[in-house]
């Protein structure tokens, strides 16, 4: 399916989630949905016989600056040999977004990578924590109005 | 040790209840087998995994953060070496390939078969040191040895190519450091005949051995439909009878102009998807990537390397994913441009990192020596786990 087919196809089941998008983008087309529903279109984009993303390649944080940060979706198809990328955002002070744990379980560390950086919470995850930083460091590195700590565990950060 | 507050279970059977209560076992940071520092947090009843935790990070350098921090794109490419640092060539290459399609470049046809080359020979290293390390996991020294001696060959090639052994930074967008130098073709003509008749000798040693046989064969075995849905990939997900390789399946560079065949795991000593054809895949691509190098090599056109490296890289605002095969498996880069010199946003997956968080799927229920088996068999390297 072409990604125009994909747009029309999830605006006529979701409507309203679908906020926005971009078929034409160089190089990857992109929808933008709302991070609530985002579970259940992701459940759809698996299952139905016509989209069958069966494999979700990436997951990433992002932070877009002035507190607004965002989830990015790579899905591929090995079956019917399409991709789509789905984006999301939130904002930094209500930074929740559904889970896709149980849709595709490679979600599991990537959302656990995404929450240790960026600080985004994932609803619905079974096990929400930290996964490369220590379980007690404070702050989310790759925020981009992240500031280094002087001091970890008494420790001084050398710079 | 620790012993976990859990309810002891009763085991039926003996004319009264046996009691058995699970105990959690640390297996790293510092542990040979775990091939770096990882820790395998493992619940087990008696000898019987019921479940591994695995703890990450401890390797972790900051490096998404890192490329957000340099003066421009290129300043990036030693960080991308530093990743997955027995495959360095790999590395680069899917970062210059994401580069370049952000800015639109086209690299001369020189320049793409060179590439080629050196990415099927950091194949051919990291496959040996998968093997080599995966023999002496499991108890055989040799191997390793024999192993250790043949990449030394190539990394020889490397050396008088760009200078370095092991991280390279030779790959920059648009083209390449250094050209190859003279009698470079007769070395890798030289080194493809020595080669075959080694990858015989390896099966003779390792892979047809019965003891090697009995450890690995039906251990750790991972479906094809849960290898898909954790999106494992390489030869894990090949291992698992899945004909996926990006270099036909969504072939970048010119890959697709090579004969070559993608070998799957098809449980000839034990059932598909087990550690034997993890290993086994990994023996039969090798032979592949020798395969793929001596076409490259007769093709080889004449040209300049470095006509389409930009004097100023500013890509315009978008965002790219690009993913390569790598010998772990699918290297993606998710690169987003703010129109500045500087990326605004680099997102590795890393194979390793998606391939380990299958471990607990292939673990649970197995013996506890058998995890070393397992561990080894998915070939991870932590330098890119943790990046």
């Amino acid at each position: 399916m072409t990604p125009q087919q994909i747009l029309e196809s999830l605006k006529s089941r979701f409507g309203e989630a679908v906020l926005d998008a971009k078929v034409d983008a160089f190089p990857d087309p992109w929808i933008r949905v709302a991070p609530a529903t985002l579970r259940e279109i992701c459940l759809y984009l698996r299952d139905d016989g016509e989209m069958l993303f069966d494999v979700l390649m990436c997951l990433s944080g992002m932070d877009y600056r002035g507190g607004k940060l965002g989830v990015v979706y790579h899905c591929d198809s090995t079956v019917n040999h399409h991709r789509i990328v789905l984006k999301t955002e939130v904002t930094d002070a209500e930074p929740r977004v559904a889970s896709v744990e149980s849709v595709w379980k490679t979600a599991n560390w990537h959302e656990r990578e995404a929450f240790d950086l960026y600080g985004i919470v994932f609803d619905g995850h079974p096990d929400l924590r930290r996964i490369l930083m220590p379980d007690d460091w404070s702050g989310f590195p790759l925020r981009k109005d992240y500031q280094v700590p002087e001091f970890y565990n008494g420790m001084k950060v050398p710079y | 040790m620790e012993e976990t507050m859990t309810e002891p279970r009763k085991v039926a059977g003996f004319g009264r209840d046996l009691k058995s209560e699970e105990m959690v076992i640390s297996m790293g940071p510092q542990h040979p087998s775990t091939h770096g520092v990882l820790r395998l947090e493992l619940v087990v009843d008696g000898e019987i995994v019921v479940d591994v935790i695995p703890h990450i990070g401890y390797l972790h350098r900051c490096f998404e953060k890192h490329c957000e921090h340099m003066t421009n794109y290129q300043q990036v490419i030693p960080y991308a070496d530093r990743m997955d640092y027995v495959a360095a060539m790999s590395n680069e290459f899917g970062y210059v390939v994401a580069c370049e399609k952000l800015l639109k470049i086209r690299v001369p046809e020189r320049v793409e078969y060179i590439r080629v080359i050196m990415a099927e020979f950091s194949r051919i290293v990291s496959h040996l040191i998968a093997i080599g390390t995966y023999g002496m996991d499991i108890g055989a020294f040799t191997p390793f040895l024999y192993c250790m001696r043949d990449r030394e060959r190539v990394l020889d090639i490397f050396e008088q190519t760009c200078g370095a052994r092991l991280l390279y930074n030779y790959m920059w967008i648009g083209g390449l450091s250094h050209d190859v130098p003279p009698g470079f073709t007769e070395k890798v003509k030289d080194f493809c005949k020595y080669f075959r008749p080694k990858i015989k000798e390896l099966n003779d040693l390792l892979s047809y051995n019965k003891i090697f046989i009995k450890r690995t064969a039906n251990v750790g075995v991972l479906p094809a439909d849960v290898a898909l849905n954790y999106a494992v990939s390489g030869p894990v997900l090949r291992g698992s009878g899945v004909r996926w390789d990006l270099r036909k399946n969504d072939p970048y560079s010119v890959y697709d102009r090579f004969d070559f065949e993608i070998p799957v795991g098809q449980g000839l000593k034990g059932t598909v998807g087990d550690c034997w054809d993890r290993y086994m895949v990994r023996v039969h691509e090798m032979e592949q990537s020798v395969r793929i190098i001596e076409q490259a090599v007769d093709m080889l056109p004449a040209g300049d390397i470095a006509s389409a490296i930009p004097k100023r890289i500013r890509p315009d605002a978008a965002d790219v994913y690009v993913r390569t095969e790598t010998p772990k498996g699918e290297l993606g880069y998710y690169i987003v441009s703010d129109g500045t010199a500087t990326p605004f946003r680099v997102k590795v997956k890393s194979p390793c990192f998606v391939n380990l968080s299958a471990l607990p799927a292939m673990c649970r229920g197995a013996m506890i020596a058998d995890i070393v088996a397992v561990l080894g068999s998915i070939d991870i390297v932590l330098g890119e786990v943790d990046r």
